[in-house]
C-alpha cells in the first residue's frame, strides 16, 4: 500500500478514467458483436443513470419517472429512423390505421439534425415544465415521486391509445439504415458503440464538471437541507428545475442511443417498471458518486440480460430481494461498500500509530 | 339524462374503490410517513384469498352453503392481508422509517416478490371468481338505467368500511393514540403511547383493508397475480390530492379523482381521459400543494 500515497489521489483518479476510457474504446477490437451490443446497451443505461444519480443522489429527488424521458428520447431518434426506412412512403402502421397523410408533427422528424434536438429538447422541454408547476410549490419527496410515477402511467396510455401517430402497444421497430447506411452492418454497429461510449464519457465530464461546481454545492445544500438552503439566499426551486431538466436530456441522449443499438422501441420500455429498474441502477451503484451509477448499470444490465432469459421467474425474485437488500443494508451501494472496507483497513492502520486525526476520528466515534 | 345517471354511478363506483384501497395507503402514509408500494400486492393477497375460500367451499361444502362463502370470504381476506402486513412491518418497514424514498424502493421489491410468488402459486393467468347468486341482476332505477347489485354492494362495503374506520379513529383509544402518533411522535411516546405497536397494527389495518378492496374485486373481473399494479398509482394520486392525516381528504380525493376520470374518459377517450385527470391534479396542486384536507402544523418540514 506504500507505493500508492507516492502519487497523490488526482493522479491515481486520472490515470484510472484514462485506463477506463481505454478499455471503452478499444471494446469492439476484443469483443464480439453480441458482447459488443450488449455493452452498449449498458453504457446508453449508464448515461440514464448518471442523470439519475444527479437527480437523486446529489439533489435528493426522486423521479419514477426517468423511463417516460428516456422513451421520449427513444422515439424522436425512433421517428426519424422509420421515415429514413419508408423511404417516401408513410410508415407501415399509419396506413392500417387509415391514415393517408404524415402527421404535421412527424414531417420535420425527416432531418436527423431535428431529430436528435428534439431527442434532448423534448425531455428537458417535459421535465422543466413538471418542474416548474411542482418545485415552485415546494410540492417535493414522496409527493413529487408520485406525480412523476403518474406521469408514466399516462404517458404509457397516452401512446398505446394514439395508436394512428405512435404505433400503439408494437411500437416502433423496423428500421433499416441511418445517413443511407445499412444498420445491421458490423461497421454501423460499431460507429453506433463507439458513439455510445463517446457520449458517456461526455456525459461523465459534464456530470463530474456539474457536481464539482458551485451548482453542484448548491445541490448538496438541497438534499441535506432544503429549507436551509432557502434560508441562507438560494431558491432551491430553480436549482431542482435545473438539473430535473439537466437529468431528463440525459435520459433522453440514452434513449436515442439505446434505439440505436436494439432497433425497437415501444411503451412498455418506458413503462412503471422500467423506470424503477432505472433507478436501481443508481441504487445498486451508489447514489451520490458518478462513478457508482456506471458501475452499477453496466453490472445489473448484464445480469439481467444474463439472467432473466434463463431464468425469468427467479430474476423478478432476486430483482425485489436487491431492492430490499440495497435499501436496507447498503444504502451507498458498491461503492458504499468499497469506502466502508477501506475506512475499516485505515483505521486499522492508524490504530497503531496515535495521530490527531485518529484522536478526533474516535472521539466521534463515541459521539 | 339517463347517460348521465349511468355515468355519475360509474363514477361513484370507481370511486369507491378507489377510496377502499387509498384508505390504508392514507392512514400509512400519514402515520408512519412510510411508502408502501407493496399496497397493491395486498390488494392481490385479499383476492386470492377470497378465491381460495370459494374453492374450499367448492370442494369441501355442500352446494347450498356455497352463496354463504362471500362474506366468509371478506373475513378472510381481511385476516389474511392483515397477518402478512403485520409481518411486513415487523421484519422490514420498522428499519425505513424516517427514510421515505428508501421504503418505497423497498416496498417496491416486496411487491415484485409477492406478485412472482402469486404467479408461482397460482400459475401467470388470470382466475375467474364467480359472484354469488344473490348478487346478481340489478336494481332498476328508470328506464335505461339498470345499477348492477354488485356495484352497489361494492358501494355499500365501503360505506360500512369508512364508518368502521371513522369509529376506529375518532371514537376509539387505540384511534386517539393512533392520532397522537401521527401528530407528534415524540411528545406521544413520552406521554407512554408505545409507538412501536400503533405503528405495527397501524399498518396491519391498512393492509387488511386492501384484503377487503380485494375481495371486493373479485367482484367485478377475474383477478390475476398484478391486478394491484393497476389501482396502486391512482390510489396514491387520491393521497396526494385528498392530503393526508384527515379522513374527509381522502374521500374527496376518491370522489374527485374516480368521477372525473369517468367523466373525462365518456368525453374523450381512455387515453385522453387519464391526462385530462392528471392535468387537473397538478392544477389543482398549484392552488393547495398539500392536498384538500391537510392536517397543519407548525413544523417546517412537516
Amino acid at each position: 500500500m506504500q507505493w500508492m500515497s507516492r502519487l497523490p489521489r488526482r493522479a491515481w483518479l486520472l490515470i484510472g478514467y484514462a485506463a477506463a476510457a481505454a478499455a471503452l474504446f478499444s471494446a469492439p477490437l476484443y469483443l464480439n458483436d453480441f458482447r459488443l451490443n450488449l455493452l452498449a446497451k449498458c453504457l446508453a443505461f449508464a448515461i440514464v443513470a448518471l442523470g439519475l444519480d444527479l437527480l437523486w443522489g446529489y439533489t435528493g429527488i426522486l423521479s419514477l419517472g426517468h423511463g417516460v424521458f428516456f422513451g421520449l428520447g427513444a422515439y424522436a431518434m425512433a421517428m426519424h429512423l422509420k421515415l429514413a426506412a419508408g423511404g417516401s412512403r408513410i410508415p407501415d402502421f399509419m396506413g392500417w390505421m387509415g391514415l393517408t397523410k404524415l402527421p404535421w408533427f412527424w414531417e420535420p422528424f425527416k432531418s436527423f439534425a431535428f431529430a436528435a434536438a428534439m431527442g434532448l429538447i423534448l425531455p428537458s422541454a417535459l421535465a422543466l415544465l413538471l418542474g416548474f408547476f411542482t418545485f415552485r410549490n415546494r410540492i417535493r419527496g414522496v409527493y413529487f415521486t408520485i406525480l412523476t410515477q403518474a406521469l408514466v402511467i399516462i404517458t404509457v396510455t397516452l401512446f398505446v391509445g394514439q395508436q394512428a401517430y405512435t404505433g400503439g402497444t408494437n411500437g416502433l421497430t423496423g428500421y433499416t439504415k441511418l445517413f443511407g447506411y445499412s444498420l445491421t452492418s458490423g461497421t454501423a454497429k460499431t460507429m453506433a458503440y463507439l458513439a455510445t461510449a463517446a457520449a458517456l464519457l461526455a456525459a461523465f465530464a459534464v456530470c463530474r464538471h456539474l457536481v464539482n461546481s458551485r451548482f453542484g454545492k448548491v445541490l448538496r445544500a438541497i438534499r441535506d437541507g432544503e429549507n436551509r438552503t432557502r434560508f441562507l439566499g438560494y431558491d432551491p426551486a430553480y436549482y431542482q428545475m435545473a438539473v430535473f431538466a439537466v437529468s431528463a436530456g440525459l435520459a433522453g441522449l440514452a434513449g436515442m442511443l439505446f434505439v440505436l443499438h436494439v432497433g425497437i422501441i415501444s411503451p412498455t420500455m418506458m413503462a412503471i417498471v422500467p423506470s424503477i429498474e432505472l433507478v436501481l441502477l443508481v441504487a445498486i451503484g451508489g447514489r451520490g458518486t458518478l462513478i457508482g451509477a456506471v458501475i452499477g448499470a453496466i453490472l445489473l444490465t448484464q445480469a439481467k440480460s444474463q439472467l432473466s432469459a434463463s431464468y425469468p421467474d427467479f430474476w423478478l425474485f432476486l430483482l425485489g430481494a436487491l431492492f430490499i437488500v440495497v435499501t436496507v443494508f447498503m444504502p451507498g451501494g458498491i461503492v458504499g461498500l468499497i469506502r466502508q472496507a477501506r475506512q475499516a483497513i485505515l483505521r486499522r492502520r492508524s490504530e497503531n500509530e496515535i495521530t490527531l486525526d485518529s484522536i478526533v476520528s474516535k472521539s466521534n466515534g463515541v459521539v | 339524462m339517463e347517460i348521465w345517471i349511468s355515468q355519475l354511478f360509474n363514477g361513484l363506483s370507481v370511486s369507491s374503490i378507489l377510496l377502499l384501497i387509498a384508505l390504508g395507503l392514507a392512514v400509512t402514509f400519514g402515520l408512519m410517513r412510510v411508502i408502501n408500494m407493496a399496497h397493491g400486492e395486498f390488494i392481490m393477497i385479499g383476492a386470492y384469498g377470497a378465491y381460495m375460500t370459494q374453492q374450499i367451499f367448492k370442494s369441501a361444502l355442500p352446494k347450498s352453503l356455497f352463496d354463504a362463502y362471500f362474506p366468509v370470504a371478506l373475513l378472510a381476506s381481511f385476516v389474511l392481508a392483515f397477518a402478512i402486513g403485520y409481518l411486513l412491518e415487523v421484519t422490514l418497514i420498522r428499519f425505513l422509517y424516517g427514510r421515505p424514498l428508501d421504503s418505497l424502493l423497498a416496498t417496491w421489491g416486496v411487491g415484485l416478490m409477492l406478485q412472482q410468488l402469486a404467479r408461482t402459486i397460482f400459475g401467470a393467468p388470470n382466475v375467474a371468481v364467480s359472484s354469488p347468486t344473490w348478487l346478481d341482476g340489478g336494481w332498476a332505477l328508470m328506464p335505461g338505467v339498470v345499477l348492477p347489485y354488485k356495484r352497489l354492494f361494492i358501494i355499500a362495503l365501503v360505506a360500512f368500511c369508512l364508518f368502521a374506520m371513522y369509529l376506529y379513529i375518532y371514537r376509539s383509544n387505540a384511534g386517539r393514540r393512533m392520532r397522537a402518533v401521527m401528530q407528534n411522535r415524540d411528545m406521544a411516546a413520552c406521554l407512554g403511547i408505545s409507538t412501536r405497536r400503533v405503528d405495527a397494527f397501524t399498518f396491519a389495518i391498512g393492509s387488511g383493508i386492501a384484503g377487503i378492496a380485494g375481495c371486493a374485486l373479485t367482484l367485478i373481473g377475474p383477478i390475476g397475480p398484478s391486478i394491484g399494479t393497476y389501482y396502486i398509482v391512482d390510489a396514491f394520486m387520491v393521497v396526494v390530492l385528498g392530503g393526508v392525516g384527515k379522513l374527509v381528504g381522502t374521500v374527496a380525493g376518491a370522489l374527485g379523482i374516480g368521477v372525473f376520470n369517468t367523466l373525462f374518459e365518456w368525453w374523450t377517450d381512455a387515453s385522453l381521459g387519464k391526462v385530462l385527470v392528471f392535468l387537473c391534479i397538478v392544477a389543482f396542486l398549484q392552488w393547495k400543494p398539500m392536498g384538500m384536507f391537510a392536517v397543519r402544523s407548525r413544523s417546517l418540514d412537516g
